[in-house]
């Protein structure tokens, strides 16, 4: 696995490195230029992010990922969660202008909320996957990930058959010519939406969060990119927009949420969301409606005759990591 | 849903290290598992995935050309055709009705369409068959909590040799720099 990924087997929680900068930052804390009058938008909302990140002692991310400019937030802006429903749609008014302008078409940001009935769950079927990595490129071109330089929010691991699950010596850059390679098998992981997230306990802002339907979400404009999720997440589902995203007008997706799929800004996080801007209309993730060997399934763990809770009925489950008490909504089954 | 995580929680308890090891079959089961699947009726799938200009049959499969029950090696047509299912013990005509060559027949006897060519894969694979009702085994597309369509078993599985073809792989992710992997 990458190296900034790599923290796999990090026990959850913020003392990792990527937090540990409390010491350094101090001097620049002053440096701080604390306004409390209105100035340029811009400036503002570098400040908060450049702020907030060394409040939360995590400097380093500000020197490399750095703050970007984001043109729609403005320093009082509250958190999505706080906003009432006038804030809310001349926010998101703000928005579906400013992408509409900036991609050349009619880019659409909704605010659905969870639906009261509904508890998202995902199951995989790991004596079906190839490794065939179709479920990657979906989701990257429905959830406008960028393009260059690349991000996956699914990552296939290949291991041995002989060895079983092995993270420690998974690869997730084989590649040849048809898979599935003798001897192996394939366990793809992405967002594994806990029921008892590290990652959102370790937020020092409260920019990511549990909706009540499961899914594990961020508000991209309240997030600082200090990437202590990112080290707290055992699945190394997060992940970090070092540079600014690349993002062609003509493969962005314009159904968007603002919780999942808007576009994204350089210094913040990451990751899969059930595909919200989907699901929440009642439609399967894409990653589902591309696998080849339909090894992905999804549904409503609340309806006794969902596929979802068929799965949990009727196949031999497992859930990644259980030990560590995350208590994952995404399961790996046997279909056999 | 306190009770259900709770279940779940159960039920994934102790997997995920050894992914060998068996579950016991969960006691809160609510679905009645053996019930045959309902009426098939409502299954939508997309059209069956013939090769261009084979369908219909009776094209070629007219009076004039009778049906020949004697297993042999085609000379005529359909040279490409390699059976590669459970061969030994098999014949076309086990499948395609020899009267009516527009369909396929079960063990009864009765006719099924190429549009419910699984009701005939279900004689067999019953197993796989009941999941693929749940949407278990195979594919469904459209809502999750609404209509969907079912992929054939023929979508993906050659009638005449089923298993399942390799594919080439997507491209794998660039390796992050200074990475050695
Ligand atoms: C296990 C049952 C089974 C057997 C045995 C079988 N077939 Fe088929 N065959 C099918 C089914 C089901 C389809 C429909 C596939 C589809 O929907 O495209 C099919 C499709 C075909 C087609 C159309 C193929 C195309 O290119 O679209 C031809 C021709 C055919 N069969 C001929 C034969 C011949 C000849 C044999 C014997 C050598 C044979 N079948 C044996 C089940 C069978
Ligand atoms: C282009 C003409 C043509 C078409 C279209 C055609 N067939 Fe045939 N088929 C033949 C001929 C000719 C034979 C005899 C081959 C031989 O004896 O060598 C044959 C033989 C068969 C046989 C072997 C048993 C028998 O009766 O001889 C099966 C089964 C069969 N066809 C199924 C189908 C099915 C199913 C379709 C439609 C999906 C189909 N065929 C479409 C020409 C055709
Ligand atoms: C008359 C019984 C019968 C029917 C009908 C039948 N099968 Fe099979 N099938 C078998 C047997 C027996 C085997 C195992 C022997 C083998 O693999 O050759 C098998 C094997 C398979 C396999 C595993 C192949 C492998 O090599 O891994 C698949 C997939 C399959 N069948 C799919 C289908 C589909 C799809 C249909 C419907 C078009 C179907 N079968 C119809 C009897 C049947
Ligand atoms: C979305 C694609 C897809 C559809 C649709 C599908 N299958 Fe499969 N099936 C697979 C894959 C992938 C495997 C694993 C194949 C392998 O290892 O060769 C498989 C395996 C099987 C096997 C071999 C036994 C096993 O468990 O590996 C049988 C039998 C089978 N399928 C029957 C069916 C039948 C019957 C249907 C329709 C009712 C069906 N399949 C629909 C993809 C599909």
């Amino acid at each position: 696995m990458s190296q900034h990924e790599s923290n796999a087997h990090s026990s959850p929680g913020c003392g990792a490195h990527a937090c540990n900068c409390a010491g350094e930052s101090e001097a620049e804390l002053l440096e701080v230029p604390l306004t409390d009058g209105p100035i340029d938008p811009e400036i503002e909302a570098a400040t908060r992010r450049e702020f907030l990140c060394i409040v939360a002692g995590c400097a380093a991310a500000l020197t490399v990922g750095g703050c970007s400019e984001i043109t729609h937030t403005n320093f009082f802006q509250k958190r999505f969660r706080e906003l009432g429903p006038e804030e809310r749609a001349s926010v998101i008014a703000g928005l579906e202008k400013e992408y509409s302008e900036r991609f050349g078409k009619a880019v659409t940001v909704s605010t659905q909320p969870a639906r009261e009935d509904v508890q998202f769950g995902y199951a995989l079927d790991i004596s079906r996957c190839i490794g065939c990595r179709r479920c990657v490129y979906a989701c990257v071109k429905e959830n406008n990930q960028s393009r260059d330089p690349q991000v996956h929010w699914i990552r296939v691991l290949e291991m041995d058959k002989e060895a079983g699950i092995d993270f420690e010596h998974a690869n997730a850059y084989y590649d040849a010519e048809t898979v599935p390679r003798p001897g192996h098998f394939y366990l793809p992981t992405a967002c594994q939406q806990c029921d008892n997230p590290s990652c959102v306990k370790s937020c020092p802002v409260g920019a990511t969060w549990k909706e009540p339907d499961g899914i594990v979400v961020i508000d991209y404009d309240w997030c600082i990119g200090c990437r202590c999720c990112m080290s707290a997440c055992p699945y190394g589902a997060r992940h970090f927009n070092w540079t600014d995203p690349s993002l062609p007008s003509e493969e962005m997706n314009p159904e968007t949420h603002y919780l999942g799929n808007r576009p994204r800004m350089k210094g913040v996080v990451e990751k899969c969301t059930f595909c919200v801007q989907r699901t929440r209309q009642g439609r399967y993730p894409a990653c589902v409606e591309v696998c080849p060997v339909g090894a992905r399934k999804f549904g409503n763990l609340s309806d006794p005759n969902s596929e979802i809770r068929y799965i949990l009925e009727h196949k031999r489950v497992f859930v990644l990591k259980n030990e560590l008490n995350t208590r994952p909504r995404f399961f790996y089954f046997y279909g056999l | 849903m306190r009770t259900l995580s709770a279940l779940v929680l159960t039920l994934a308890g102790s997997l995920a290290a050894a992914c060998g090891s068996h579950t016991q079959a969960p006691r809160w089961s609510s679905i009645d598992s053996g019930a045959a699947p309902a009426s098939t009726q409502d299954i939508e799938v997309p059209p069956p995935p013939f090769s261009e200009g084979v369908f219909p049959c009776t094209d070629c499969h007219d009076p004039e050309l009778p049906f020949n029950p004697k297993p042999r090696k085609l000379q005529m047509a359909h040279q490409d055709i390699v059976l590669q299912h459970d061969a030994e013990h098999r014949w076309c005509l086990d499948c395609h009705s020899a009267t009516e060559r527009d369909k396929l027949h079960l063990a009864s006897g009765e006719l099924v369409d190429f549009t419910e060519s699984y009701k005939l894969c279900g004689q067999c694979h019953g197993d796989k068959y009941r999941d693929w009702r749940a949407g278990v085994h195979g594919r469904r597309s459209g809502m999750w909590d609404g209509h969907k369509s079912y992929l054939l078993c023929v979508n993906c599985h050659n009638a005449h040799s089923p298993a399942f073809k390799p594919l080439q792989p997507k491209p794998p992710p660039p390796r992050p720099h200074g990475g050695d992997q």
